[in-house]
């Protein structure tokens, strides 16, 4: 009955305060209320930095009038006395999905992928749709809404969570009363996007990260395009993008990576989206910084590992374990380095988790104010709207919380959430607390009650002299209901309390049934640290490393003048292999090479009976990648491998270990046209941007044969299925980008075109083709398109039958990088003869040995050598292929490839003759730092053993503290090849 | 269908075009070496050595400066090395022949217990990719079929025969069981994570095997009228007449292997893959259980291992007293050639060079049960056995020079050499 007359004047409250003033009334006579409520004697944080102690909140119709001090007070007030209490800006959501409902996956669409898109007159790609908007599908949850203000929320902005660009958001208020006309704040409060393809599609492009990435930069410059009138059909995706423009853009990246991508793209088209984040930003936390966005992030650290099965544990990687270690220090990190971010229920299973997800951020560091500003002031910002939300200054929404403390605190109880000034009650406000010891006669007998737990949920423990009785407790609605028993012996406690300082009294009902009044005195009150003092100490984070996983380093290495002494050096140059002879390396160049030479303040390095090479050049690798096909189309010029280069591939360390210091990260070979590469050197701890070479010559793959022809999987409806096709998909590129080329040179107006641009490069030799290639009659074919478009072929790789067009090749001035040995895997190499290398060499050909496996490249050297069993090719010419050579094919040998006076400080240090399988790395260096080094190694494995252990040992406490955990797990990375997709 | 016939024209002209070397005929000559360095398989290594075989079998292996008379041919040795014929275990060669090409491939029989699938039977002993096998000293295999829980029979070939009849060496010497993974991949187009998640079907699957085997032990073929060829197939395993090879790689799943099996009666096991064999070593010492370990040329399984632990572990074991050699028989057939290099790549981790040869020999052999006649270079035993330029297991060192399998001097020509050499006499102008 209570609860119902509650509802009932709420309800009558929000009626009257927001009925529309044009709205015919036919229940009555129109009546405002035009009342003022003073909340007075709070502690109000007006803003997060902005607060007042016995200060007022005055509102009226919904919206903050007056806050401060000193606040004059009407006279037709209705004033609430919060004394000892507080008051805060209730929370905001910008990440959220509130109301709208995501759309139904799509069907199968039979055994071939599907290439068209599935809607008419909207852009050509399903998951481009801007035009949605959230307020369509929108439905106010009223269940929903009730958790979140529970939770402390009192705003979100939702969006329909589905689709590369996802159209306009909806801001509103969770304000229970009053409808959507009351609530909803703005119904096009953003614009969303992120890399994830819609579910209500099968359209197969964007398959990759790379070109989700390519498909957001191609449609901005098509909106362009259409919106400066170039376009004589209807496309009502670019016109809700344009007309989208000017609102907050914001960016679902989901990971540390991410946001830079994201960042990336945005700064392309002079957008600053704010961005959702993956709570691993503080590995990388100065790139973060210099993206200048403002970040949403979440706060779904993980549960610790069960590591209770030693086996099980053995699965589980220590970046892994080491996440769950940092990633509540994630807030703080970021605030420590001033980026500004907001906070999101995303990725959280319920509204509840969060408060303890932020209690424990702030045990790790990050300070109230930071956590305040990132669910009040930052998302009113990102949106916007900080002129209605996220603070309690005058005319802004009388959205806010009242506290019994501080918010933060783990004993703090939140009482009231209003909303738009309306009332919601989470927990009874003037409940009286009733935790304490209390000491109670009954007969002779005294009993003593302790009452703790939370004020609305208290527990209880009755003891007599030494012996405990079983108890329950019940407190509710301000009656006291409490039973304890020992045996048969049952005793049963009711009252109502009213009287702060003598709580417990009413009546009590003996063993025997009978009847009696009963009084608890209170011994000893309830002491809310006591808990909190044991819980609060200040958690142990193990350091971040680069990068943040197994064997990262503890700081980047750095570039160090040193002196190799009396080494066996190859110099992959005119001057091969030079006895005793030194090698000086200064400010990451190679300084000097000479016998006796002077180390000055550079350190020495005893190389006696070692050899020193140039460091080894993979042409052909797909390791340190999130993507390698983007198979949605058979033309993929669009799509950069720079885009999704994975700087913590652990195979990275691992090909530091066998001498690779540079390689071509290449696209795969699921279309004729493929991807521009990334040439990297192998910088382990660097950000992906650091390990691209500076002003890189620019690459591309092209492959041919029975991967583009989609031979060996199931896939019958992209064109080409057959060699001759491939030959069409060429011709026809190359003559549109001829005739695109000449339509921007003549001056008129043209359409931007990504895959054009790339194509036309290749056409004036800017950017070369490394193209996959098997049977010979394919690679003839591709030369001739060549010819015929008047440019070269820089690179044919794998080219397995390069020997049996070796004449024609040497006529064409193309280059070779083959497999020393594959062969037989399919039909097309069948006639791969491990020979090759050693005929293309022979009639001059520059070749090169590479891998395409990121376990092989980490032995190119021993791939090298099989050049001298197979073909008879000599050591100094083996040690070319995998230095200077593939330095040739990539247009780098200017820099890197071999021992040279002014060349970069890309060496490595073997044990043994390198073209020996009994060589050993011991030291690996790029530019003069020495990312590699076996005695590092060493011990960079002790130290492995001993962080495991110890977050092990964290994360048993952490079960045995009786907190969740989740099942091991290894979160293996795929290993790429060329046909990975 | 005329699709379908072209197809069917286009590889057999394929096949039938490039048919594979003439098999050598029977040894009708004693043949000797003179002054080579001989690694015997066994551990040792006799510098300047003679070697001598006759109707097949050597007849002497000692040091040159032994005074006896060289019988029939002599090969000059000197400064060349001999060694006894790689063994490769564990291998589908000759069952596929292009891995793409569906038709081509006889490796996977369809069921899960199907031990009595044999392959010895599929063995095309004129594969090409068995024929490349040789130049590089790999003369001798274990074709195993692949797949389901036990995956059939294997049988030991040698790799230079008119057919599978003249190739066997061992018929149908072992049973090969894939033992149930502790952790499993993640069905990720399901919406799991792609890594490795803990197998909550593993006590289940353990089950199964057991109740095979229990059922497989109680058979009795003479009582019962109605052969079950399962269980028929499963009895070599209880008499000793054949050996159970057991792939597992987690400690855990070679415990739970190993036990099973013993507790099941059955005799001879031999532990494949292992790769974490080396944190069970005692068990296994204790159980008296050979390690086919998985080849060396490999990444680390997980992340934080050491990047050379694949190199090192057939040293590891060594190490402790295990009987270790190595198998690729995860990788493509094709890398098998590449198994003297799998051994030369632990020597770089301390293992000597001979004791890293007894990992594709001496141990192989012994580990397979043909150690009565192949594996090493022993008075008595098949000279099966080749010559090489310089260390066979180093890659500029592998130059064959002459092959020999049980006394017959094989063609070191193969479809690969014979296509180097058209085509440099094309530049070549001859």
């Amino acid at each position: 009955m209570k609860m119902k007359l509650l509802a009932l004047t709420l309800l009558w409250c929000g009626a009257t305060l927001f009925a529309q003033d044009y709205f015919p009334d036919n229940e009555g006579v129109k009546s405002k209320n035009n009342n003022y409520t003073a909340f007075t004697n709070a502690k109000i944080y007006i803003t997060p930095t902005q607060v007042v102690d016995h200060g007022t909140l005055l509102i009226q119709n919904g919206k903050v009038v007056q806050v401060g001090k000193s606040v004059a007070i009407p006279k037709n007030t209705v004033t609430i006395d919060l004394s000892g209490k507080s008051v805060y800006p209730s929370f905001i959501d910008v990440f959220s999905d509130f109301g709208v409902s995501k759309p139904k996956r799509a069907e199968g669409s039979g055994r071939s992928p599907q290439y068209k898109p599935s809607r008419e007159g909207f852009y050509w790609n399903d998951h481009i749709m801007p035009e949605n908007n959230a307020i369509s599908t929108f439905k106010f949850d009223d269940k929903k809404a009730k958790e979140l203000r529970d939770a402390g929320f009192g705003v979100v902005n939702s969006h329909i969570q589905d689709g590369i660009a996802r159209g306009t958001g909806v801001l509103l208020t969770l304000n229970a009363e009053g409808g959507d006309s009351q609530r909803i704040i703005d119904d096009r409060s953003a614009q969303y996007f992120s890399f994830s393809k819609s579910v209500a599609s099968k359209q197969s492009y964007p398959t990759s990260l790379m070109g989700a990435m390519a498909l957001l930069r191609q449609m901005y410059t098509d909106a362009d395009w259409y919106a400066k009138g170039n376009v004589d059909t209807k496309d009502r995706s670019l016109e809700a993008l344009n007309a989208n423009m000017g609102l907050p853009q914001i960016f679902a990246a989901g990971n540390n990576g991410n946001v830079l991508r994201a960042d990336g793209i945005g700064d392309a088209n002079g957008l600053q989206y704010s961005i959702l984040g993956g709570g691993d930003e503080y590995e990388i936390i100065d790139a973060i910084k210099n993206t200048q966005a403002k970040l949403i992030i979440p706060l779904d650290f993980p549960e610790a590992y069960d590591v209770s099965d030693p086996n099980q544990a053995s699965y589980v990687a220590l970046k892994d374990m080491r996440y769950w270690n940092q990633a509540p220090a994630n807030p703080k990190i970021l605030a420590e380095n001033g980026v500004t971010f907001s906070f999101t229920l995303n990725g959280l299973k319920s509204p509840t988790q969060m408060m303890e997800k932020l209690q424990k951020a702030i045990t790790y560091g990050l300070s109230k104010t930071k956590a305040l500003e990132a669910l009040t002031t930052v998302p009113a910002q990102i949106v916007g709207k900080t002129d209605k939300v996220g603070s309690l200054q005058p005319g802004r929404y009388a959205n806010f919380l009242i506290t019994s403390g501080d918010i933060f605190d783990k004993g703090t109880t939140l009482y009231e959430n209003w909303v738009q000034g309306s009332k919601n009650v989470v927990n009874t406000m003037d409940l009286i607390d009733i935790r304490g010891d209390y000491t109670m006669k009954i007969g002779d007998k005294t009993f003593t009650i302790s009452i703790t737990g939370k004020p609305g949920k208290p527990k209880a423990k009755v003891t007599q002299d030494s012996s405990t009785y079983t108890s329950k407790i019940v407190y509710k609605d301000q009656w006291m209901n409490l039973s304890f028993s020992k045996d048969d012996e049952l005793y049963r406690l009711t009252g109502l309390v009213k009287d702060k300082s003598n709580p417990l009294t009413g009546k009590l009902v003996l063993p025997n049934g009978n009847e009696s009044s009963f009084v608890a005195t209170l011994s000893k009150p309830f002491d809310q640290n006591k808990k909190e003092n044991t819980t609060s100490k200040k958690p142990e984070m193990v350091p971040i490393t680069y990068p943040n996983i197994g064997y990262g380093y503890q700081s980047i290495p750095q570039s160090e003048s040193t002196l190799f002494k009396n080494a066996t050096v190859w110099t992959s140059e005119e001057a091969g292999i030079l006895e005793q002879t030194d090698v000086l390396v200064k400010d990451g160049k190679i300084a000097k090479i000479g016998k006796n030479l002077n180390a000055g303040r550079a350190k020495v390095i005893d190389a006696s009976g070692k050899h020193l090479t140039a460091g080894i050049i993979d042409e052909h690798s797909h390791l340190a990648a999130l993507a390698i096909n983007e198979a949605g189309q058979n033309s993929s010029a669009e799509v950069k491998m720079e885009d999704v280069i994975d700087p913590k591939d652990i195979d990275i360390y691992r090909n530091l270990a066998g001498g690779v210091t540079s390689l071509q990260l290449l696209h795969g070979s699921a279309n004729p046209i493929g991807g521009r590469s990334a040439l990297l050197k192998l910088k382990w701890g660097e950000t992906a941007q650091n390990m691209i070479y500076d002003n890189s010559p620019k690459f591309i793959k092209f492959a041919l044969g029975e991967n583009v022809k989609q031979s060996n999987w199931q896939s019958f409806s992209r064109f080409p299925q057959t060699r001759m096709g491939v030959e069409q998909v060429y011709m026809n590129y190359f003559q549109r980008a001829k005739e695109y080329e000449a339509k921007k040179k003549s001056g008129k107006p043209y359409r931007h075109d990504e895959e054009m641009e790339t194509l036309v490069e290749i056409l004036n030799g800017e950017r070369f083709i490394s193209c996959h290639s098997y049977v010979q009659s394919e690679i003839n074919m591709l030369m001739k398109v060549a010819d015929k478009f008047n440019f070269k072929i820089n690179t044919f790789t794998h080219i397995l039958e390069g020997y049996k067009l070796a004449d024609k090749m040497v006529e064409h001035g193309v280059g070779a990088s083959t497999f020393s040995d594959w062969w037989a895997y399919k039909y097309e190499v069948k006639d791969a003869i491990p020979y090759n290398a050693a005929i293309m060499h022979s009639q001059g050909i520059t070749v090169a040995i590479n891998s395409d496996d990121a376990e092989m490249s980490r032995r190119l050297n021993q791939e090298a050598a099989k050049t001298m069993k197979y073909g008879g090719v000599s050591e100094l010419e083996a040690w070319k292929m995998v230095t200077i050579n593939p330095a040739k094919l990539l247009h780098i040998d200017n820099r890197v490839g071999s021992i040279k006076e002014g060349k970069d400080a890309d060496l490595v240090l073997w044990s043994d003759n390198p073209l020996s399988i009994y060589a050993k790395a011991e030291k690996t260096l790029i530019e003069g730092a020495t990312y590699f080094d076996l005695e590092k190694d060493r011990q960079q494995r002790k130290a492995i053993t001993q962080e495991r252990n110890k977050l092990i040992r964290m994360m048993l406490k952490e079960k045995e503290g009786g907190n969740k955990t989740q099942a091991p797990k290894n979160n293996k990375k795929e290993k790429f090849h060329c046909d990975s997709l | 269908m005329k699709k379908l016939i072209y197809t069917i024209v286009f590889i057999g002209s394929f096949f039938l075009g490039t048919a594979q070397q003439t098999p050598a005929g029977p040894q009708v000559e004693a043949i000797s070496i003179d002054g080579a360095t001989a690694h015997l398989g066994n551990g040792m290594v006799i510098e300047n050595a003679l070697i001598m075989f006759e109707g097949g079998k050597l007849t002497f292996v000692g040091s040159a400066m032994t005074k006896i008379a060289r019988r029939g041919t002599v090969i000059k040795g000197n400064g060349k090395h001999v060694y006894p014929g790689f063994i490769a275990p564990n291998k589908s060669l000759g069952l596929v022949e292009v891995d793409a090409v569906r038709a081509t491939n006889d490796q996977d029989e369809i069921g899960e217990m199907i031990p009595h699938v044999r392959s010895l039977i599929a063995y095309n002993a004129e594969s090409q990719v068995v024929e490349s096998m040789r130049p590089n000293g790999v003369l001798i295999g274990q074709i195993t079929p692949k797949g389901g829980r036990i995956s059939g029979t294997s049988s030991i070939v040698q790799f230079d025969a008119w057919n599978w009849e003249d190739a066997a060496i061992k018929v149908d010497d072992g049973i090969h069981m894939n033992w149930p993974t502790n952790f499993r991949k993640g069905r990720w187009w399901m919406g799991e994570p792609r890594g490795f998640l803990p197998n909550k079907e593993y006590v289940k699957q353990l089950e199964e095997i057991k109740h095979f085997l229990k059922n497989a032990a109680a058979y009795d073929i003479v009582g019962n009228s109605e052969l079950n060829p399962a269980f028929a197939a499963m009895q070599g395993l209880f008499d000793g007449s054949k050996k159970l090879f057991i792939n597992a790689n987690d400690e855990k799943e070679i415990i739970d292997a190993i036990t099973t099996a013993k507790e099941n009666g059955i005799m001879d096991v031999v532990l494949v893959g292992g790769y974490h064999a080396y944190k069970v070593m005692d068990f296994l010492k204790k159980n008296n259980i050979p390690v086919l370990l998985q080849h060396t040329q490999s990444l680390p399984v997980f992340d934080d291992e050491d990047y050379d632990l694949p190199y090192k572990l057939p040293k590891l074991l060594t190490d402790a007293g295990i009987l270790v050699a190595i198998q690729n028989g995860d990788a493509a057939n094709f890398q098998t050639r590449n198994l003297p290099f799998y051994a030369g790549q632990v020597v770089a981790q301390g293992l000597e060079k001979e004791k890293a040869l007894q990992l594709i020999t001496g141990n192989s052999a012994k580990i397979l049960g043909i150690d009565d006649a192949y594996g090493t270079l022993e008075i008595g035993k098949s000279a099966t056995l080749f010559i090489s330029k310089g260390d066979a297991l180093d890659m500029k060192g592998n130059k064959l020079t002459h092959a020999f399998i049980d006394g017959r001097n094989i063609s070191l020509e193969t479809h690969q050499t014979e296509l180097w050499k058209r085509y440099m006499g094309k530049y070549e102008g001859k």
